[in-house]
Order: structure tokens, then C-alpha cells, then sequence
């Protein structure tokens, strides 16, 4: 804004042949208009750049997260022998319980067994390897579940499909290949090969795995079996305490900041702390909230009520910013018409300021909730990480109190786990975060463009 | 107003929550990440196979969980710790001074700590402490002086091994790994050296020489890495000629990049190390609160259950998984089952 041309006399500049015009371009207007050229092109440049990367990182996150939605499944046919699962006969559901799942090794064993000698197919691998490498480790559980919850079944044969083991998911997956098995333990080219001739009797199948969705986190031994379910529910309880909390707190924080207090030192003291408070990473956050409500008030250890408490912390600066501008926004003419009518300064706010400030509120208090929703780093501090989202909680207190964990802390734990199918599942646990994120963001696009109203 | 009530309401909630954290019904683990596999795996099993509720493990590292486990009774702390050593003496006091005296300590097996590299890399397949010693120290003595090392390639340390440039990936000083690297690795090599014996001669206790030999280098060829061994698998990814140390569990599922070399001339494995030939292990604990047993329901029924013959023996799913059972776990069973504390009295 310097170079405004001022050189004296004339105001336009005259070129060597003497002519003048007001169009006349002269070096100096060539380069100015250069420099904006430039400067529009550094524009178009850095906005390319963003939004290469976004596609870089939607890509990735894509291609090796959607990996996780599917899973293989090893369909066998398992004979529930009376001898081992109900000695007496009985069906005593307390002597059926008394049979471990180490119990149901040998029949899935037989049922693989017999799978593999009915198709015909030739195979060194010993009936132990076939279930015990190839099967997931859950899908004894899955049996005894079964038996369980339907003892008439014993001495029938039933149909499963169980999960197979994480190196037979990997390989359908691509992921573990003849030569990356070298010096692998859990499994070898043998039983490869003997997958190779199940999959084409359609015994070993990949499908879509709903119970990645639905599922709880499942130990080292068996990642093909671990699900974000447990730990949704988990973020879902902490927004719910975050929403409860923080909304009411931090609007009427904000009305009476904005509309009732008296303009002096305090509340500038306050207006600028609660700034600030925006900006305190939320470590910080962790450590107040292990210090107060685990160590303090005894709130139970990895509850998502003290996970909800600690982001409302986080999240109360957030919301109080929006709604303060949103009653800001609110034109004073609106108040003194209220006001010239009768109305009280209460009747004033909650008749008429605050639900034309509603659609500014809720936006704030969404993307303040989808911005806790995302948080991991508190979490890490009240013991939200590690094998923790294994109960998915029954009733709406267990799911306030009982140890849970978030889809963030989730997500970092799974990276964390040495097997690699973990790591893909780290990555389609981004991919539902992210659903959730940008539905969140979408919803408060939506109600601004709706029902904002500009005067 | 709805929003009294809601708040109301959300107060009457919080209240509520602090009166039933009295009461809770699934057992706290806390501690070392390199027992949390194997802590987890536990607790799904019991799950399964039990009608308590599955036990909680977090991790956080050997003294993080010890911490919390010395910071009182009660249901509010912790039940048992995880831990990748002993326990020291001074987390004993500390204990003691919180009122947590009986301690019921369990080894559940030993733990192979590796050495490996990238899989397509140099040819790093055979070290010996020696190599390790003489690459990583701070200062070696030379002429009755300490200089600072100068090694700058494996092959000045030892000719057999690759002419590259040293780039390690070790533990950090918070993993309990660090401290059996630094006493099986640094130090045996600094004696294998002689240069432990070079520095008593120079007038330094054995202390002082202990010390020096387990200091490494900052000058960058040595890099701690204070995550989790995935962030050692991450630097060695993008480092051909880095070397990592790992434990066997991590390596034995990572076998598609990583190879690893053997130290002292043996290859490790869960039969090396259960043998002991193979040099580089360490056991592995729980530490269990006598206390909370009867008060924390299915407490002492979990802790029989992580060193059932099923679970901890040689053919159970924690062995699979990579940790090399304990020769002596009958006894440990029998520890637990009568609730034996650490000092001999009970």
C-alpha cells in the first residue's frame, strides 16, 4: 500500500514519446501487476498443495484401513460330543460351564479333521496345526458360547463360521505371501497351500465383518477378532457427560458474561482466562483430571465419566467463545425492542436473544464436541489405554463407571501392537473416527446454513 | 428452566458416581508394555472362561504401574502390577509407607530381548556383547586415559561385520528393557573387553567402572527410543542400516521385515532362552496386592488362571505368543495358591 505514485507535478506518469494516458502501463504498474499475478498463483499453489495432501491422506487412510472391514471366515461343521462337553448327561449348565475353552480344542480339531478329509484334499499338515494355526483363537469361545447359551445342542453337529487367524486373514489380504512367511512361527507354506485348496471348496471365504463395527477389543493373541464397537460406546458415554456438562455451564457462563455482567477489571480477568484456556493443551487437561478426579474424588480409574469430565474441561472455553459472538451477533435493537415493550432483562435474553443465538450455540457446542470426540492425549493420563474396551458396558451407569476406552485411545493402542494386523485395524478405526467427525461438522454446517440469520 | 434441571440432574449423576466407585466388580492391571500382551491375553481367556468380568489391563511401563500400585489399599488403586524386573527395594518402602505391605510376587516367564535388523540391510547376523560394548560406549579407556569413542562403522569394532555406520535403536532409560540391555549387553561386553578391568587399573571403584560402561553414547549413532518397539520398527523401516533391539515376542511377529542376528553365537529362540545358552533375557513378573484378595472379586481366581499349565506352561497360548515359560511354575502355582508374600513372612 507504499507505492502509490507520487512523483510530484503530474499524477500520471508520461512515457518517453510524450503521449499520456490514464492507461498507459509503465514498468511500475507491470510490476505490481506481477506481483499480484505472483501472489494469486502462491494462492492457487498453496491450495493445491492442501489439497493434494488431503487426497494423499484420504488415500492412504482408505487403502489401508478398508482392509479391516473384512474379514476371513473358516465355515466347518462341529460335532458337540456329549463325553467332553456334559459327562454327566445332565445338562447341568453349572458342569457345562467347568469345560474351559482349552475343552473345545479337540473338537474343532476333529472338525477340521473331517472338513479336509470329506473335500478330499491332500494335506501334510497335522489336524493340531490346521485348527489351532489356522483358526482364530476366539472361535473357541465362540463354541463354548454356544454350547452355553443352547446345551440341547450337545450331541447335535452344527454349522459355524468362525474367524481364521490373523496370517491366514493377511494372507486373502495380501499381507503375509509365501516368501514373507520365512521365519514366521504361526504358520508355514504348508498350511498355505492347504488354504489355497479351502478356498476353492469355499470353505475359507473373505467377507464384510460387521463385528469390526460392533466388536470389542480383542488381546495380542487374536487381532482378527478386535472391534471398535466397545470403545464407541465409550466416546458415546463421554459426549453425553461432555454435552450434559458443558452446554448448560457454558451458555449460561456466556449469557451472563455477555449480557448481565458488569463491564470492570474482574470480568476483563475472566474474558481473558477463559481465551486462554482455549489454547492450554489438553495434557494438561489429563494431568488436572488424574489429579482431581481419580486421585481427589476417587472417581473410578478409565471411566468414561472421568474422561467426560476432563474433556468438558476442555471443551467449556470452546463453547463459551462461540456463544459469546453468537449473542454478539444478536443486533441490540433486539434487546431494546424487547426491552421497550416491557419485557424484563431476563425475558429480554431467553424470549428473544438466545434462541436467535441458538443455531451459533449449537454449531459451537458441536464442533467443540467433535474436537473432544478426536481428543487422545487426556485420556492417556486416567488409564484409557491399553486392553481396556473388552466388556461392552449393560446399562447406562456400567457405561458411565466401568473401565472403557475412546475410538482415539483405541485407535493409538492398536498401533502400538506388535502384530501388523493390528496395525491395519488402527487404520480402519481412522476411518470410522473420521465418519463421525466430518457427519459432525456436516450437521453444523447444516443448522448454520439454516437457520443462521444475518442482519 | 430445562437447563437447571439438566444440570441438576448431570450433579445428581457425578454424586451418584463417586458413591458406587466403592464398589467395583473386574480386576485393575497396571504396568510394564511388555507384559500387556501377555496380561491380555490372560484376561480375555479368564473372561471367556469365568463369569467375572474381563480385567482391565493398562500399560504405562514397569515403574509407572509399580507407582501406582505402592500409592495405597483400596478399590480406587490398582490390583496387581505388571512389571519386566524385580521389584526394587526402594518401591518396597515406598509401599510400605502407603500401607501396601503384603506382596505377592509371580514370575510368569522369561523374555528374549533380540537384535534385528532390515530384512534386505547389511548382513548384521552375528554380534556379540563385545560389538555392542565397543560401538555404543561414551568412553572407552585407552592409555590409562577415558577418550571418547570414536568408533564411526561396525567394522572398526569388529571386522566381521558390515562396513556401515552405526545407527542404533535402543530402549529408552523408562523401559525396564534398557536396564537388561545395558547389564547383559554393555556391561558383559565391557568385561569380554577387558576394558573394565582397564579402568579399575586406572584407579576407578567398581562401581564408577560399572557405570562407565553402561554409559552410551549421545553423539547420535545411538538413538533411545521412548515409545513402544513399533516406533523402533518405524526407524528401522526407513534406515537400512539401523539395528533395533526388540523383544522375541515383537520379532516373532514382525519376522516378514526384520531379521534378527544372533548374540554370543546362539540364535535366539524360546529354547535358547529357556535353556539360558542364549544370553540376553530377563523374567518377567506380576505383583499381586494380598490385600484386595476377597475384596475385589475373582482376584486370586485370575492370578491361578495366568500360571494354570493351560495358560503359562509350555503348550498354552502365552508361550505361542512368545514368552518362554518358567521352568519353575509348579512352584509359582503353589505361591499363589497359598498367597505367599515377598519376605518370606505372611
Amino acid at each position: 500500500m507504499t507505492d502509490i505514485p507520487n512523483s510530484g507535478a503530474s499524477p500520471i506518469p508520461v512515457g518517453s514519446t510524450g503521449r499520456s494516458s490514464i492507461l498507459a502501463v509503465d514498468d511500475r504498474t507491470r510490476r505490481r501487476n506481477r506481483a499480484e499475478a505472483r501472489f494469486k498463483m502462491y494462492g492457487v499453489a498453496a491450495i493445491s498443495l492442501g489439497i493434494l495432501m488431503l487426497l494423499i491422506l484420504l488415500t492412504t487412510i482408505i487403502g489401508r484401513g478398508v482392509g479391516a472391514y473384512q474379514q476371513t471366515f473358516i465355515s466347518l461343521d462341529v460335532t458337540l460330543e456329549e463325553e467332553r462337553l456334559d459327562k454327566n448327561g445332565n445338562r447341568d449348565l453349572a458342569d457345562i460351564r467347568k469345560v474351559s475353552t482349552f475343552g473345545y480344542g479337540p473338537l474343532l480339531r476333529d472338525a477340521f479333521e473331517q472338513k479336509v478329509a470329506e473335500l478330499g484334499l491332500v494335506t501334510e499338515v497335522s489336524a493340531k496345526d490346521m485348527a489351532d494355526d489356522l483358526l482364530s483363537a476366539g472361535a473357541r469361545a465362540e463354541l463354548r458360547d454356544f454350547v452355553i447359551s443352547n446345551p440341547d445342542q450337545i450331541g447335535e453337529t452344527e454349522s459355524f463360521e468362525f474367524l481364521a487367524a490373523s496370517r491366514v486373514d493377511g494372507y486373502l489380504k495380501g499381507r503375509v505371501s509365501r516368501d514373507t512367511i520365512a521365519n514366521d512361527k504361526k504358520i508355514n507354506v504348508a498350511q498355505l497351500d492347504l488354504v489355497d485348496q479351502l478356498m476353492e471348496q469355499n470353505v475359507i471365504e473373505k467377507r464384510f465383518n460387521m463385528a469390526f463395527i460392533t466388536g470389542s477389543d480383542a488381546s495380542d493373541a487374536r487381532p482378527e477378532a478386535a472391534g471398535m464397537g466397545t470403545s464407541m460406546l465409550g466416546s458415546l458415554f463421554m459426549m453425553l457427560v461432555v454435552l450434559v456438562l458443558s452446554l448448560p455451564i457454558g451458555v449460561a457462563a456466556s449469557i451472563y458474561l455477555e449480557e448481565f455482567a458488569p463491564k470492570n477489571w474482574l470480568t476483563d480477568i475472566i474474558e481473558v482466562n477463559i481465551s486462554n484456556l482455549a489454547a492450554v493443551p489438553s495434557i494438561v487437561f489429563g494431568i488436572l483430571g488424574l489429579a482431581v478426579f481419580i486421585n481427589y474424588m476417587h472417581l473410578p480409574n478409565s471411566a468414561p465419566l472421568v474422561g467426560g469430565l476432563v474433556l468438558t474441561l476442555m471443551t467449556l472455553p470452546t463453547i463459551i467463545i462461540s456463544t459469546r459472538a453468537s449473542l454478539k451477533a444478536v443486533p441490540p435493537s433486539i434487546r431494546d425492542a424487547a426491552l421497550g415493550v416491557g419485557a424484563s432483562k431476563m425475558q429480554s435474553v431467553f424470549h428473544h436473544v438466545l434462541p436467535l443465538a441458538a443455531p451459533g450455540i449449537l454449531t459451537g457446542t458441536i464442533i467443540g464436541l467433535a474436537q473432544a470426540l478426536g481428543e487422545t492425549a487426556p485420556l492417556l493420563l486416567i488409564g484409557m489405554v491399553g486392553f481396556i474396551a473388552s466388556n461392552p458396558p449393560d446399562s447406562v451407569a456400567s457405561g458411565l463407571l466401568d473401565p472403557n476406552s475412546a475410538m482415539p485411545a483405541q485407535i493409538y493402542e492398536w498401533a502400538k501392537r506388535a502384530d501388523p494386523a493390528f496395525y491395519e485395524r488402527a487404520w480402519g478405526g481412522i476411518i470410522i473416527l473420521l465418519v463421525f467427525l466430518v457427519t459432525m461438522n456436516t450437521i453444523a454446517v447444516i443448522l448454520r446454513r439454516r437457520f443462521e440469520r444475518r442482519w | 428452566m430445562s437447563f437447571v434441571k439438566l444440570t441438576t440432574s448431570a450433579l445428581a449423576l457425578t454424586a451418584l458416581a463417586a458413591t458406587t466407585a466403592s464398589a467395583r466388580d473386574q480386576v485393575q492391571v497396571a504396568g510394564s508394555s511388555t507384559v500387556l500382551p501377555y496380561a491380555s491375553i490372560v484376561a480375555e481367556a479368564f473372561g471367556e472362561n469365568f463369569e467375572f468380568p474381563t480385567p482391565v489391563v493398562e500399560s504405562g511401563g514397569s515403574s509407572a504401574g509399580l507407582k501406582r500400585f505402592c500409592e495405597g489399599v483400596g478399590v480406587n488403586t490398582i490390583d496387581i502390577a505388571n512389571a519386566s524386573r524385580k521389584i526394587r527395594e526402594k518401591e518396597i518402602a515406598a509401599c510400605a509407607e502407603n500401607g501396601v505391605t503384603d506382596i505377592i510376587e509371580v514370575r510368569i516367564g522369561y523374555d528374549g530381548i533380540v537384535f534385528a535388523s532390515q530384512q534386505a540391510g547389511p548382513a548384521f547376523t552375528e554380534f556379540e556383547p563385545s560389538d555392542w560394548y565397543l560401538a555404543l560406549a561414551a568412553e572407552r579407556p585407552a592409555d590409562g586415559e577415558m577418550v571418547a569413542n570414536s568408533a564411526q562403522q561396525w567394522s572398526d569394532v569388529n571386522g566381521d561385520l558390515p562396513a556401515v555406520d552405526i545407527s542404533a535403536f535402543i530402549p529408552g532409560t523408562k523401559h525396564g528393557t534398557r536396564e537388561v540391555f545395558e547389564e547383559k549387553v554393555l556391561l558383559q561386553g565391557c568385561e569380554d573387553t577387558g576394558a573394565m578391568a582397564a579402568m579399575m587399573d586406572m584407579g576407578m571403584d567398581e562401581d564408577a567402572a560399572e557405570e562407565a560402561c553402561m554409559a552410551v553414547r549421545t553423539d547420535g549413532k545411538s538413538v533411545d527410543i521412548d515409545g513402544d518397539y513399533t516406533e523402533t520398527l518405524a526407524r528401522i523401516d526407513s534406515n537400512t542400516n539401523g539395528i533395533g533391539v526388540f523383544g522375541l515376542a515383537f520379532y516373532e511377529n514382525n519376522t516378514d521385515k526384520l531379521k534378527v542376528a544372533t548374540m554370543g553365537a546362539v540364535q535366539p529362540s524360546t529354547e535358547t532362552i529357556a535353556s539360558g545358552e542364549y544370553p540376553v533375557s530377563r523374567p518377567l513378573f506380576f505383583y499381586i496386592k494380598k490385600a484386595h484378595i476377597g475384596v475385589i472379586p475373582g482376584l486370586k481366581e485370575f492370578a491361578e488362571f495366568f500360571v494354570n499349565d493351560e495358560i503359562a506352561g509350555p503348550d498354552g497360548p502365552l508361550a505361542e505368543y512368545g514368552l518362554v515359560s518358567d521352568p519353575e511354575l509348579s512352584e509359582t502355582q503353589s505361591a499363589v495358591s497359598d498367597e505367599k508374600v515377598m519376605g518370606g513372612s505372611s
